[in-house]
């Protein structure tokens, strides 16, 4: 791991050792205290500060993405899109700005992703644009584009399907629609219509996954209804559809080891989801917050972890699993906009005060 | 006393006659010789002498003198001869001759006063027997025998006592038939009982027994034996129910209460009451008093369960139950009555609570709706003057009684409820409220489930719906789970989008403009370190602030605005304590101000005192600012690795002198020193000028109790000051004018007062500037912890006694030996 253990992590150990001792000293023999009336619980760790801050986006900051420096440079790569329309590409390392992509005339980036073949970047901006990059050998130019033709917030998806071949959601024309497109070849492969009777408004958020039995792609959609749709995209039918909110869907990810995924909106709560083997959606339950507003949710890659971004500035994290709020990150002075994950467990934050922190907490061990 | 003064009458008028002096002589003649002789013989013939005057012989006297012996002499002769009986006096002539010969006086002679004597004597034994252990004590001292000692003695004589019962109950199954007659001629025959059967089977000679024994204090002893044999007894038989009711009912008036307390107390619920009792209460006047007056209005020292059989015994018969209905209105009178709450005891007023909640549990609603008009009108000015007393408990106690009373009388009415906090007592008063065989399904007594929240769900739901939907066996991963340890999380708070101000001089402003609520509540929260921050700035508003902060009212549901109000005016006026205090002070005998304000005004003047007091206050503020990015220095949490190094320098550094480890506050001038006056005096100097809104001396005694308990306070917090001495002279001049106060909580506040003028002041000045002053608080304390009806009230003064004590004992050492 190129990243130098930082403060969080000796704390961690220092809680956990010292957690143990506790114990261990409570079982000692002959000490028949029974557990309630033992000593009250220590008070918990104070809330832990960012690993580091990355300044100098100069504007808000929209969208975020880990780039594993694997064939790269050796050092793992943060991608951040702003308010203007710029994309910074920023060092790990040395915490630097390495390059400034300007290819969205201004206008935001929403949403940024490198591609499985090497070291190629889809940006999404709101000028209608989505911009494949070549980042390959210092470069920085745009090798293709994409017109879209919804000016939406919703943020587009990829799945690869080959080598070379991937596939990409994005939201089509029409207001309700996703159109799927296969690349490199931009072809059309469908559209998803929604029912004329469902009205579910529009798509707010995208996730295409496949799952482990079956090859074909399944789309996960957050409408602006509030529901969330399961599409099978080469059937082009909804398999099925649950309302999680009473508010736009602002953010989704799914688990598909667990068959589990979660949700968030504009309103108080976050909605946990599961699928079963018939594709059918159930909602497990809701997670009440402090604040309304959440404007992305992430599972870290290794499915323990659920940090999702609140409008009220601060950043959650749940053990994914039970759901056990475990940290609440206050560190930023305006609504957090994305969040992302590294390979390695590294968390990334954008947020309005044109800040993007990085956090390293509970690491895999 | 007729009788007596009648024969004294006769007495005057004989004299005149020779004749009828013959007999007297004769008379006194006899009685002198029975007194005196130990010859059989003598006895045999002076009694046959007397014989004649009875007219049964074969040589009777004169009529004459027959009927003034009957009239007059007869009784005197009867107890004379009474007098005599022992074994060795009849034995003094063989063949029982002297004993028929005794017996014949009883028998041939007028039965009234036979019978008369013959009951005298009775007593006199009943005496005899239950003062034994006391008269063999007496007499034999130390070398008294153990089964003499009354905790032996008296459950032996329990035992007797139920032999005896046994052979009456035995005698009377014998006269009996039961197969043939059945049941219906044993009821007729039963209420005469003394001579069923042709035997003699009274029970009263037991029944004075029982009343003497229980009179002379011995119920626990005697009925601790008694009565559990008597309930498994009467339990199956009626026979023996009767028995035991007549065995009550012939004891003595006088005996009657010891009885019944002791038999209330002993009993273990209503029925065996009713089984041993019967309707005894409608029988016997005393026994009614007894139990419906005695042991509910005027005595309040028994248990719960106590007064659940005495009341539960009342419930249990048609007959009786008109009692309870009379019980319970005069039990809601009492509670109602304003000088009753003002005067009894706490312990006292609960008991009648409880008396009150067990009679309602126990009355159907047919019953309570005859005399509902009357009940609910006590009921409704009983809460009134609960509501109205200065003592939590009773407050307490006027909500919980009407809650029950409105739905058990009124149960169509809209209920009525109350807010006050669940402890022990109030969960047993409630308990009460039920019937009994409502409180014996634990179901409804459990406390009401908690709502599973949608955490909680969600958990489950999850953790059962995981294994199936996971592929891979990762059970060490489950594990190593459950050590994320989550991070302190109290800063989640919900945000506010509104900034407070940044400058004291700005939250005047923000405080009393209205518009934007959010700034209002910011500025409200942020007021508090704003102040401690700023001391200077503060200064130059700071009556100003007090003022806004003083008048400020809640107007949004601000979560702790009455806390963070009074902090804030706490901080104010520390922060300036003399400007401040003198505005709070003249504002207290302002007019135009809620009670609530003016109370808000003790409050804050006794913790800006407490806050000025406290020794170091300047190099730890309790109130810390606002959290920020990294620790603060100096702040209460010192990091851990500083804690790590301070132990291990501890554990490798040797100490030559060892003293206390922790070291006291640093030394620093008491900032309450200069400025106490200004606190004191000018609220201790106008209490008895009373104000168009308010009448410290007249309706608003809750404020005058705070008053005083501040005065008090204030006086206690000026220990070590310069004033304290005319401090002290005028709070024991103040208290002297309220001594005799009606209210509880005042009486406290004064008798807490005392205590911190001795506290406070030095000894020495005590007794050379406030020597009458303590004489007369001496004399009152001594007083109030004798006869104050108020259990605090007696202890305080004791307290402040024990003071009064330890001071003379400082100053004035006890001469050495």
């Amino acid at each position: 791991m190129p990243l130098a253990p930082g403060t969080s992590h000796t704390s961690d150990f220092a809680g956990r050792s010292w957690s143990e001792a506790w114990t261990e000293g409570r079982d000692t023999p002959g000490d028949c205290i029974p557990p309630s009336m033992v000593a009250p619980p220590s008070p918990p760790p104070p809330p832990p500060d960012p690993q580091f801050v990355l300044r100098g986006a100069r504007s808000a900051v929209h969208a975020l993405h880990f780039c594993g420096g694997a064939q790269g440079q050796g050092h793992p790569l943060l991608l951040s899109g702003s308010l203007h329309g710029l994309v910074h590409i920023w060092s790990l390392q040395t915490r630097r700005v390495l390059a400034t992509l300007d290819g969205h005339a201004g206008k935001c980036v929403t949403w940024l992703q490198t591609l499985p073949p090497g070291p190629q970047l889809l940006s999404q901006g709101r000028d209608l644009r989505m911009h494949v990059w070549d980042l390959a050998e210092g470069r920085n130019a745009i090798v293709d584009s994409v017109c879209l033709e919804s000016v939406g917030f919703c943020r587009g998806s990829v799945l690869a399907c080959g080598p070379q071949r991937w596939m990409l959601a994005m939201p089509g024309k029409g207001g309700d629609e996703v159109q799927i497109l296969e690349m490199p070849s931009k072809t059309s492969v469908c559209s998803l219509k929604p029912e004329a009777e469902a009205r579910p408004g529009m798509p707010m958020c995208l996730q295409l996954w496949q799952a482990d039995s079956s090859p074909l792609p399944l789309l996960l959609a957050g409408y602006e209804d509030g529901s969330v749709a399961l599409w099978d995209v080469s059937a082009r039918k909804v398999c099925s559809r649950v309302a999680c909110h009473e508010e736009p869907v602002m953010g989704l990810d799914f688990d598909s080891q667990k068959a589990r995924g979660v949700s968030g909106s504009a309103e108080k709560a976050l909605a946990v989801w599961s699928l079963d083997e018939q594709r059918a959606l159930q909602v497990h339950g809701t997670h009440q917050l402090t604040n309304p507003g959440v404007a992305d949710v992430r599972i870290r890659p290794d499915h323990r972890l659920l940090a999702t971004a609140g409008w009220d500035h601060r950043i959650r994290v749940f053990h994914w699993r039970t759901m056990k709020p475990l940290a609440v990150l206050a560190f930023h002075s305006a609504a957090v906009h994305c969040l992302a994950f590294a390979t390695d467990g590294l968390l990334a934050a954008g947020s309005g005060d044109q800040r993007i922190s990085v956090w390293s907490l509970y690491p895999r061990m | 006393m007729v009788d007596l003064d009648f024969s004294r009458a006769f007495t005057v008028n004989s004299r005149m006659d020779p004749v009828l002096s013959t007999v007297r002589l004769t008379v006194r003649e006899a009685v002198h010789t029975l007194s005196s002789s130990e010859d059989g013989g003598c006895i045999f013939s002076t009694l046959g002498s007397l014989k004649r005057y009875l007219g049964e012989t074969e040589n009777p006297a004169l009529p004459e003198e027959q009927e003034e012996f009957a009239r007059i002499h007869f009784s005197t002769f009867l107890r004379c001869l009474v007098g005599k009986l022992s074994p060795d006096w009849l034995e003094l002539l063989p063949d029982g001759q002297l004993e028929e010969l005794w017996a014949s006086f009883f028998l041939e002679g007028p039965a009234d006063q036979a019978f008369l004597v013959l009951m005298e004597a009775i007593e006199g034994a009943a005496s005899k027997v239950v003062g034994l252990p006391d008269h063999l004590g007496n007499r034999l001292q130390r070398e008294n025998l153990a089964g003499f000692f009354p905790q032996n003695y008296f459950p032996l004589l329990g035992e007797e006592l139920l032999q005896a019962l046994h052979v009456v109950v035995e005698s009377l199954r014998a006269s009996v038939d039961f197969e043939v007659s059945g049941w219906c001629v044993l009821m007729a025959l039963l209420p005469l009982l003394p001579v069923a059967g042709g035997l003699d089977c009274s029970v009263s000679f037991l029944s004075q027994v029982l009343g003497k024994a229980c009179v002379h204090g011995r119920q626990k002893e005697l009925l601790g034996v008694l009565v559990p044999r008597l309930t498994a007894l009467t339990q199956g038989s009626c026979l023996w129910q009767r028995v035991c009711w007549r065995l009550v009912e012939r004891v003595p008036d006088r005996a009657m209460e010891a009885v019944l307390t002791g038999l209330v107390e002993a009993a273990s619920g209503p029925e065996v009451l009713s089984w041993l009792l019967g309707n005894l209460v409608m029988k016997s006047k005393k026994a009614q008093f007894v139990m419906t007056q005695k042991l509910l209005f005027l005595q309040y020292r028994y248990t719960t369960p106590v007064l659940r059989s005495l009341l539960g015994y009342l419930a249990m018969d048609s007959q009786r139950r008109p009692l309870l209905i009379q019980a319970l209105k005069e039990l809601l009178e009492t509670w109602g009555s304003s000088s009753a709450i003002r005067r009894a005891p706490l312990a006292q007023q609960h008991y009648i609570s409880k008396a009150i909640l067990v009679c309602l549990a126990h009355l159907g609603e047919a019953e309570l709706q005859d005399c509902r008009d009357e009940l609910l009108a006590s009921l409704m000015a009983g809460v009134q003057s609960h509501l109205d007393s200065s003592l939590p408990a009773v407050r307490r106690l006027g909500m919980i009684v009407a809650e029950v009373a409105s739905a058990q009388i009124h149960p169509e009415g809209p209920p009525l409820r109350f807010q006050y906090e669940e402890d022990e007592l109030t969960r047993e008063l409630l308990a009460l409220a039920t019937p009994q065989p409502a409180a014996d399904s634990p179901s409804e007594a459990g406390p009401p489930v908690a709502p599973v929240t949608a955490e909680t769900t969600n958990e489950e739901m999850v953790s059962s719906g995981g294994p199936q939907a996971q592929p891979e066996g990762s059970d060490s991963e489950l594990d190593s789970d459950d050590e994320f340890v989550p991070y302190d999380m109290s800063g989640d708070t919900e945000l506010r989008s509104s900034k407070a101000p940044v400058y004291v001089r700005d939250c005047v402003e923000a405080l009393t403009t209205s518009e934007n609520w959010e700034r209002w509540e910011a500025t409200l929260r942020a007021l508090e370190g704003l102040i401690f921050r700023s001391p200077a700035a503060t200064q130059e508003v700071s009556v100003e602030l007090a003022k806004v902060l003083l008048h400020l009212e809640e107007k949004t549901g601000v979560a702790g605005f009455e806390a963070l109000r009074q902090r804030a005016l706490v901080a104010v006026t520390v922060t300036d304590p003399v400007r401040v205090a003198e505005y709070l002070t003249t504002q207290f005998y302002a007019l135009n101000y809620s009670l609530r304000q003016r109370m808000d005004i003790l409050d804050v003047l006794t913790l800006a005192a407490q806050e000025l007091s406290r020794p170091g206050r300047r190099q730890k503020p309790p109130q810390r600012g606002p959290p920020g990015p990294g620790p603060q220095p100096g702040s209460p949490a010192t990091p851990a690795w500083q804690a790590v190094v301070e132990e291990r320098i501890r554990s490798k550094t040797r100490r030559v002198s060892k003293g206390s480890a922790g070291q006291g506050p640093a030394a620093d001038p008491n900032k309450f020193n200069s400025v106490a006056g200004y606190f004191f005096f000018p609220l201790i100097q106008l209490f008895d000028r009373p104000l168009v809104t308010f009448d410290l001396l007249g309706d608003d005694q809750l404020v005058l109790g705070r008053l005083v308990h501040t005065l008090g306070a204030l006086m206690y917090l000026s220990v070590n000051t310069m004033v304290a001495v005319p401090m002290g002279k005028a709070l024991l001049e103040f208290v002297w004018a309220l001594r005799f106060h009606g209210d509880i909580y005042v009486r406290q506040g004064l008798l807490s007062a005392v205590s911190s003028v001795l506290l406070s002041v030095p000894a020495e000045r005590l007794l050379a500037d406030l020597p009458d002053e303590l004489l007369e608080a001496q004399s009152w304390l001594a007083d109030v912890a004798q006869k104050d009806p108020d259990e605090d009230c007696r202890t305080l003064a004791i307290k402040a006694l024990l003071l009064l004590e330890k001071l003379r004992d400082k100053l004035l050492p006890p001469p050495p030996p």
